[in-house]
């Protein structure tokens, strides 16, 4: 901490100005979006023709529309729900069941990172094809569940490594089984990540759209609805408003699920000795980028 | 939550009356389902299709090499492919480059900020990605944003088409769209350098400059290289960014992927491709790999 405050002195001035800078290139065109949904045009030019509600009101009665997102609602919540389970399971095994199997498929869990999303989505193409259900709402379940298991996999595995491993030793040791251990213990322990888990699964699968292009029968999610009104200029303003909606929810669910995550870990890290504190001690490489 | 340990404490007998065998096979099928069928099946039934003729059934017909030979032999399929490397080397150059300082800054200038700004690099990735290449396309296009701020700042008078439908554009797009990928495994390395190091070096009298160069750098590689993989490969087999803003020019190798399974209609071929992109990322991840272990394995 002192040594942090002696550099801040030397050069982190012109650092600090650079993040800003950063942070601004991050967010503009993002915002955008909001921007000129409320504009009075069609086109997203300046100078801006003055304020308007106009694109929010086509979004209402749009049955194509609502059908998209009650697709992508459930879609979201069958695949976060499946991609947690096995993001809990699979790390749970990984770090206590000590079997080399384990080990095997936590790494095959989270591979899909070293897999561009058009090979995850023509795979699964073929896959649900030769199982017979072909494109399909089910299919993009099972494309979102690959999609969203990294990230559930390093949170639950950062997470169940913070808890101190006296307790779950405590446990067995006073007799309970492993099954009790686990229900009893150690899921009530990390029930924020898991929450956290959930809700970055979610929005994973509410905002994918490179693999739910190939999986995608009759019944369009919400980024193929988005995807299929950006040809016609016209339907632009509805664009940018949907687009403004989507935003503002996907924020506010990732800013809950962020602080959960934060909440967790740093309940968690409070009795711990600092050598056990750090999660992902021994992953380096790919995921690193969750764990904080 | 409660507290968990008074519900262990009440626990009572019955916990030995399920044997372990059954809580491992349990806590083992879901991953073992998803990993092994969804994910190593499947992709070995893309290496297999790209070993088939096409005969418009699904698994196509016979064995042969000649869809590779054709990706091989094509001089387009390599003008792609190299393209395809091209931009997402310079994506991921660009990337990477940009976000090292913002990792530096968090790691060891951000104080009591250091919370909120992680919170606020962090917070886009989780934002739809079609929308934020959606949003550079309103930017770059002809009647777009940049174009109309331009001209009513007065800097020019006639918009210009030079923006979009560019590789340019590809790169930008792709840099904004994955930015938010490459500035945590960056700042993670950075973080657990211990501090002692740099102190060291001070103390032994290199200059700040020196001391980054020679201690700082170097420890934080293994996250900058982690950070270039998880860059690099999302976008050498992006098709939907060249679609967007890309234009003809820029078209990529996961955009002939994608039309081998749509209007092309030629599966094996599409999936002889898709193998190829496999390869490529399988070597640079290799590379990266050999690159980790020269850096030596701190983490």
């Amino acid at each position: 901490m002192n040594t942090a405050r002696i550099d801040a002195k030397q050069g982190g001035g012109w650092l600090g100005a650079y993040v800003l800078a950063y942070l601004v290139f991050l967010y503009l065109p993002i915002l955008l979006i909001p921007l000129f949904s409320f504009n009075n045009s069609i086109q997203a030019a300046f100078p801006l023709q003055g304020f308007t509600f106009e694109w929010y009101a086509t979004l209402s009665g749009n049955s194509a529309l609502s059908g998209a997102l009650a697709n992508s609602l459930v879609i979201g919540a069958i695949a976060a729900t499946g991609a947690t389970l096995c993001g809990i399971t699979v790390s749970y095994m990984d770090l206590f069941g000590r079997s080399p199997l384990a080990t095997v498929i936590s790494a095959i869990a989270r591979l899909p990172i070293l897999i561009p999303g058009v090979i995850v989505g023509i795979s699964l193409l073929i896959l649900v094809n030769l199982i017979g259900f072909g494109p399909s709402r089910t299919a993009i379940v099972l494309g979102h569940i690959l999609v969203a298991l990294p990230t559930t996999v390093v949170i639950m595995k950062g997470r169940f490594a913070a808890i101190p491993r006296t307790i779950r030793e405590a446990a067995l040791d006073l007799g309970a089984s492993d099954w009790t251990t686990f229900r009893r213990v150690m899921l009530p322990l990390s029930l924020p990540a898991i929450v956290s888990a959930f809700m970055l699964a979610f929005l994973t699968s509410f905002d994918e759209f490179i693999v739910a292009f190939f999986l995608a029968g009759t019944e369009p999610t919400l980024p193929l609805y988005i995807w299929s009104q950006l040809r016609f200029p016209k339907s632009l303003p509805t664009v940018m408003a949907l687009g403004t909606a989507i935003l503002a929810v996907s924020l506010v669910i990732a800013a809950i699920a962020e602080i959960l995550r934060h909440r967790g870990l740093a309940a968690a890290q409070r009795p711990v000795p600092a050598n056990l504190s750090k999660p992902e001690e021994t992953e380096r490489g790919e995921l690193q980028w969750h764990s904080t | 939550m409660g507290n968990p340990m008074s519900t262990i404490v009440a626990t009572q007998p019955l916990p030995e009356s399920r044997s372990s065998t059954g809580f491992r096979l349990a806590m083992l099928l879901p991953g073992g389902l998803v990993t092994f069928f969804l994910i190593l099946f499947a992709l070995g039934l893309v290496v297999f299709l790209a070993l088939r003729g096409n005969d418009g059934s699904l698994l196509g017909v016979g064995f042969t090499f000649a869809n590779f030979i054709t990706v091989a032999s094509d001089p387009l399929y390599w003008a792609v492919t190299l393209r395809s490397l091209a931009i997402a080397g310079l994506v991921t150059l660009a990337t990477v480059v940009t976000a090292y300082p913002v990792a530096y800054y968090l790691a060891f200038h951000a104080g009591r900020r250091r919370g909120l700004l992680l919170f606020l690099v962090t917070l886009p990735f989780w934002t739809s990605y079609l929308l934020r290449v959606f949003a550079w396309k309103i930017v770059l296009a002809y009647n777009g944003v940049l174009n109309s701020a331009l001209i009513e700042s007065g800097i020019w008078s006639e918009p210009t088409l030079a923006f979009l439908n560019t590789p340019a554009a590809v790169v930008v797009t792709l840099a904004h769209a994955y930015a938010p990928f490459a500035i945590l495994p960056i700042y993670v390395a950075l973080d657990t350098i211990p501090k002692s190091l740099v102190e060291a070096a001070s103390d032994l009298g290199a200059r700040p400059f020196t001391s980054f160069r020679r201690v700082v750098l170097p420890n934080s590689m293994p996250g900058v290289l982690a950070a270039a993989l998880v860059v690099f490969v999302p976008t050498v087999g992006d098709y939907v960014t060249p679609a967007l803003v890309g234009g003809p020019a820029s078209t990529m190798i996961g955009s002939l992927i994608q039309a081998q399974f749509g209007k092309a209609n030629d599966w094996p071929f599409g999936a002889a491709l898709a193998v190829a992109v496999m390869l490529v990322i399988l070597a640079v991840v290799l590379v990266v790999r050999f690159a980790d272990r020269r850096f030596g394995s701190r983490t």
